[in-house]
C-alpha cells in the first residue's frame, strides 16, 4: 500500500510538469495560458488531496456523521478557482491585444518583429 | 445560431431554470453545497448561453454595460460596506456577532449579505468577461 | 472503492494532459481542457469537496473553456508547429519534477487522519462552527465568516480582474479583420 499512499501526489505532480512542459515548450500564447490553467487545476487537486481524511465524509454537518474531511483548503481552492477564471480572463485579453498590435500569436514571430525594430 | 429552432426554444425554457438555479444555489449555500461564487458564475452562466444564441447584442439589451460596471462595484461595497457596519455597531471589521439581536442571527444575516455581495460581483465579472471578449468579434 | 475511483479518474487527468500536449489544433486543446476539468470536478467529489467540485464544474469546464474559445475565435485556431527541438524543456520538466517527487517522501500518505494539517485549525472549525456560527455547511461558515478579510482579498482581486479587461479590451464594438476561423461565435 506504500505505493497507493503517495499516488495522489505522485499524479499531481505529473500534471503539474505537463503544464509546466506546455508553459515552456510551446511559442502560441493561448497554449500557455491552457498550459498555465493545467498547473493551477493540479494544484489545486494537490490542496484538496491533503484536506482528505480516509472515512470522512463532506464537512456538511449532520448528527449522524463523526468524521469530516478539513474544510479550510476546500474554503481556499473555492476562492482561487474564480480567482483563476478571473487571471485567466486578463492573460486572455492580454493575448487579443497581442494578436491585434502584432497581426500573431506565436511567441518566435513577436520577438523577432521585436528585434527587427 | 438565432435560425436553428430547437435550440432557440430549448434556450428559452432553460434559462430561467439556469437562474432559478442560480437563486437556490446562493440562498441554500447555507445548509447544503453553494454560495455566493457557485451562484454568480451559473447565474452569468444563463446570460452567457443567451448570447451564445441570440448574440453579444440582445444580451446588452437585457443588462446594459453601465449597469454591469455598477453591479461589480456594488458587490464589492456591499461586501466591505458590511465590515463598516459591523464596525459602527461596535464589533470588529467583518465580526457579524453584533449585526443581530444575538451573535448566530448575526452571523446568520453577515454571511447572508457578504454571499450576496459575492455572487453579485462575480455574475457581474463574469458577464463582463464574456461580452468583451465574443463582443469584439461581431 | 473509493480509492479505486480516485485511481482511475487520476489516471484519466492524465491522458487528457498528455493529449492536451500533443494536440496542435488549439480549439481541440481547449476542449481537452474542458475534459481535463470536468474530471478535476469528478475527483473532488469523490474527495469531499463537493462545494469545491460545484465551482470547478461551473467554472473550469464553463467560463473558462468559454472565454479560450472566443479567443481563439479572435486569434486563429493553429498553433505553428515549434521551431525548436523541445529537448531542453523536457530535460527542465523531468528534473523538477523528480526534484518534487522526492519533496513527497517525507509526506504523510493520503488520507492519514493524523497528517499535520488535519491538526491544525480545521477540528476547531468543525467542532465549533456550530455553537458559534450555526450553520451547517462548514465550508461556507469558513468562507464568509472565520476568513472573510482573505475572501474579501479575493473579491477585489476578481473585481480588479473584471477592470483590467474592460480597460484592455472594452465593450465597444469593433469590426475585426484578423480573425479567420472557420467557425461562428455568435
Amino acid at each position: 500500500m506504500e505505493v497507493l499512499a503517495l499516488y495522489n501526489y505522485w499524479v499531481v505532480i505529473f500534471l503539474m510538469m505537463t503544464g509546466f512542459y506546455v508553459v515552456i515548450a510551446s511559442g502560441n500564447l493561448v497554449k500557455k495560458i491552457i498550459g498555465i490553467n493545467l498547473f493551477q487545476a493540479s494544484v489545486f487537486i494537490l490542496y484538496i488531496s491533503m484536506g482528505k481524511v480516509s472515512g470522512g465524509a463532506a464537512p456538511i454537518l449532520r448528527e449522524t456523521i463523526q468524521t469530516y474531511s478539513n474544510p479550510l483548503p476546500h474554503v481556499l481552492i473555492l476562492t482561487a478557482i474564480v480567482v483563476g477564471v478571473a487571471t485567466t480572463a486578463l492573460g486572455l485579453a492580454l493575448v487579443v491585444r497581442i494578436k491585434e498590435a502584432y497581426g500573431t500569436a506565436e511567441e518566435d514571430d513577436i520577438h523577432r518583429q521585436d528585434e527587427s525594430l | 445560431m438565432k435560425d436553428i429552432p430547437v435550440l432557440r426554444v430549448v434556450t428559452k425554457i432553460t434559462i430561467p431554470i439556469i437562474l432559478l438555479f442560480a437563486m437556490y444555489v446562493q440562498f441554500h449555500g447555507d445548509y447544503g453545497p453553494g454560495g455566493g461564487f457557485q451562484a454568480g458564475v451559473i447565474f452569468a452562466a444563463a446570460f452567457i448561453l443567451y448570447g451564445l444564441v441570440f448574440g453579444t447584442s440582445a444580451v446588452r439589451q437585457v443588462v446594459s454595460p453601465g449597469i454591469l460596471r455598477l453591479l461589480t462595484a456594488l458587490g464589492l461595497l456591499l461586501f466591505a460596506g458590511v465590515g463598516i457596519l459591523t464596525m459602527l455597531l461596535g464589533g470588529d471589521y467583518l465580526d457579524y456577532n453584533t449585526l443581530g439581536q444575538d451573535p448566530l442571527h448575526g452571523q446568520h444575516l453577515g454571511i447572508f449579505l457578504v454571499e450576496l455581495g459575492v455572487g453579485i460581483t462575480v455574475a457581474a465579472v463574469m458577464i463582463i468577461f464574456f461580452l468583451a471578449f465574443a463582443g469584439r468579434r461581431d | 472503492m473509493i480509492e479505486l475511483i480516485n485511481i482511475v479518474l487520476l489516471g484519466l487527468l492524465v491522458i487528457t494532459a498528455l493529449a492536451a500536449i500533443r494536440l496542435h489544433d488549439l480549439f481541440a486543446v481547449t476542449i481537452m481542457f474542458g475534459i481535463y476539468s470536468l474530471l478535476a470536478a469528478a475527483v473532488f467529489v469523490v474527495l469531499d469537496a463537493v462545494d469545491v467540485a460545484f465551482t470547478e464544474a461551473a467554472v473550469g469546464v464553463g467560463i473558462s473553456t468559454i472565454l479560450m474559445l472566443a479567443t481563439i475565435g479572435l486569434v486563429g485556431r493553429q498553433e505553428k508547429p515549434p521551431s525548436h527541438r523541445p529537448l531542453l524543456p523536457l530535460v527542465v520538466v523531468i528534473v523538477t519534477g523528480a526534484a518534487l517527487v522526492y519533496g513527497t517522501f517525507d509526506m504523510p500518505p493520503f488520507a492519514a487522519p493524523d497528517a499535520p494539517v488535519q491538526q491544525h485549525v480545521a477540528p476547531r472549525y468543525l467542532e465549533q462552527s456550530p455553537h458559534e456560527i450555526g450553520i451547517p455547511n462548514v465550508v461556507t461558515a469558513v468562507l464568509a465568516s472565520y476568513r472573510g478579510y482573505d475572501t474579501l482579498g479575493e473579491l477585489t482581486v476578481i473585481f480588479t480582474a473584471g477592470v483590467g479587461v474592460l480597460v484592455l479590451l472594452g465593450f465597444r464594438r469593433r469590426r475585426s479583420h484578423m480573425a479567420d476561423s472557420p467557425e461562428e461565435e455568435s
